[in-house]
């Protein structure tokens, strides 16, 4: 109950956003839905099934482009189809990535799927005709639903229809995801992640467990991607960069990749933090590098895990001050 | 006489040159409780391996249910109503004990591919958890991480995630070691009655405590040199000198 309520609490304040806040602010919070969707398709692998992929990013650029694609070479102006083209063009890569992927674990799962990712992005960058090389390919402003809202500007119209949109579109997949990690396939991909022989004696087929997870992460990625694409105008081949994975990785440490909110919280952190620091310094990167570096050192659960921590070190401190003087 | 639901017939199996089991031919029939006993490198590791489908035999055939089962895996063993708790502790450090035994109870129903439905919304589900937890003295550890309980908490919860395959048999392999000897009587007992209510029809017991073989075993299997040397009601087994000093050492005199 405390977690619905929590969680509606959240939803409101982000749809009553747009109406109190900037522009600018709220452009800033649109990120925050992209890299959400993606995360918790990253987390489903790396927190659900201890697997951690260092190419993720190849899926954020897949849905990039494929929404690209669908505005320049397809003429298709719906971002439903954007987002459907972009699913499917990362199924179709993690169907055979996946396929051979998910016989590692470790390090080696890390190491074969930052292979695929570094292989994706040097075919963005040395294809040119197909995918514009280091120009990226442009993404023009879709419809929503059909609708093109025609009265509204650019920024119009991603602070206002897209901005709800997207929130609408954040809720849905999270909600889809809370179900998928609390269903036997879920129960299978922690088991197999805590040990993988004894949950092969309770029948549960490993391999094909962790395929399907790649799957789901793969098309979660894509979407995340697409959105992230539209407000930018931009497919973008960084988006495929192997450190863009890292950035993934770091903002699910940084939410907390134990718990399922983990990484919307890690998420939109990273996307705040990283506008204001870059505000503030050219140096951000030193600052984030930093601050990754107290995380997996002090707080290793993430900021999720940041409120047991605390109780755990003040209680011993709360209990000698209560204590009844001898 | 019934249908054996285990049978091994002429089984071996050599790596490279080392021969590690030879000429192995056993049934198990169902009510039976089976042990297999023998000195280290007997080969008693190499036939439970054999036996339950994870190696193929270099020689002779494995049939379980009518079906040869040589190499199926283990994720199919568990399927077909076999299932298998190894000698050290195989838990799941952060699920529950709820959830561990879920693992096996949904491949059981059939349902562990299942990615929309909830957990905690199966009823039937949540009902076989329980009786299973009750049936090893979990009931009340039910929502704590595997990782938190006591060693044989531990082992009791490896036993139980497999009895929830609701095996037609199961194989244990020193179901009690690492286990205080004060407290080897209450697991086996438990394990037991538990294989009674879960309606396991035999059971495989590797066990080098010959106590508990003679209490708990209804027949004993004994290899040496990966050759079966004897293959006897628990009673005759032990009634025969020669053969229990072979292949359990002497027997400790018991205080009378």
């Amino acid at each position: 109950m405390r977690r619905i309520a929590i969680a509606l609490v959240i939803l409101v304040a982000l749809a009553a956003a747009p109406l109190l806040l900037d522009e600018y602010r709220t452009t800033l919070l649109l990120p925050v839905f992209g890299y959400s969707v993606a995360l918790l398709g990253v987390n489903l692998l790396f927190g659900y099934g201890g697997l951690v992929s260092f190419g993720h990013a190849m899926f954020l650029a897949i849905g990039a482009y494929a929404a690209g694609v669908a505005t320049t070479a397809l003429e298709l102006e719906s971002f439903e189809a954007m987002l459907a083209l972009g699913v499917a063009a990362a199924l179709l890569v993690a169907i055979p990535v996946g396929l051979l992927c998910a016989r590692y674990t470790k390090i080696f799962f890390g190491m074969l799927t930052l292979a695929f990712g570094m292989l994706f992005h040097s075919f963005l960058f040395k294809f040119y005709d197909l995918t514009g090389g280091d120009q990226g390919m442009r993404v023009r402003r879709p419809t929503l639903f059909g609708l093109e809202f025609e009265d509204l500007d650019k920024t119009g119209f991603l602070v206002g229809p897209f901005y709800w949109y997207c929130l609408a579109l954040t809720a849905l997949l999270t909600l889809l995801m809370w179900r998928l990690v609390h269903s036997p396939f879920g129960l299978a991909l922690r088991a197999q992640r805590d040990n993988p022989r004894k949950a092969e004696y309770l029948g549960v087929e490993v391999g094909r467990t962790r395929f399907v997870a790649f799957l789901v992460s793969a098309a979660y990625g894509a979407i995340g991607g697409a959105m992230l694409a539209v407000p930018t105008g931009l497919a973008d081949p960084e988006l495929a960069y192997w450190t863009h994975s890292g950035t993934l990785i770091f903002m699910t440490l940084l939410g907390g990749f134990a718990h399922f909110a983990g990484p919307l919280l890690g998420a939109s952190t990273y996307v705040l933090l990283q506008d204001s620091l870059m505000s503030w310094t050219p140096y951000w990167r030193l600052v984030l590098g930093a601050v990754l570096a107290l995380i997996v050192l002090g707080c290793p659960q993430g900021l999720m895990g940041l409120p047991a921590l605390l109780r755990a070190r003040l209680r011993p401190a709360l209990v000698a001050r209560t204590a009844p003087a001898e | 006489m019934s249908a054996p639901l285990l049978e091994a017939r002429g089984v071996g199996r050599r790596y490279g040159d080392y021969v590690a089991l030879q000429g192995v031919t056993l049934e198990v029939q169902p009510g039976e409780t089976v042990a297999i006993v023998g000195p280290n490198g007997a080969g008693k590791t190499t036939l439970v391996n054999v036996l339950t489908g994870l190696l193929r035999p270099s020689e002779g055939q494995v049939r379980f249910r009518g079906a040869d089962i040589a190499g199926i895996g283990p994720v199919r063993l568990a399927r077909w109503g076999m299932a298998r708790a190894f000698q050290l502790v195989q838990v799941f450090p952060e699920l529950t004990v709820a959830e561990t035994i879920a693992v096996g109870a949904l491949a059981q129903m059939g349902r562990g591919r299942r990615m929309l439905t909830s957990l905690g919304a199966d009823h039937q589900l949540q009902e076989l958890v329980r009786e299973t937890a009750v049936a090893f003295g979990l009931e009340n550890a039910l929502h704590r991480p595997a990782r938190e309980l006591s060693q044989g908490q531990k082992k009791l919860l490896d036993v139980a995630s497999a009895f929830a395959l609701r095996p037609a048999v199961i194989l244990l392999d020193e179901p009690t070691s690492g286990v205080a000897t004060a407290d080897k009587h209450g697991i086996m007992r438990t394990l037991m009655e538990a294989a009674r209510l879960a309606g396991v029809q035999a059971l495989l017991l590797v066990e080098h405590d010959i106590d508990l073989v003679e209490t708990y075993a209804s027949r004993v299997v004994g290899l040496r040199g990966g050759q079966m040397l004897a293959d006897l009601p628990v009673r005759d087994f032990f009634a025969d000198a020669e053969v229990t000093a072979a292949l359990v050492g002497r027997r400790p005199a018991k205080a009378h």
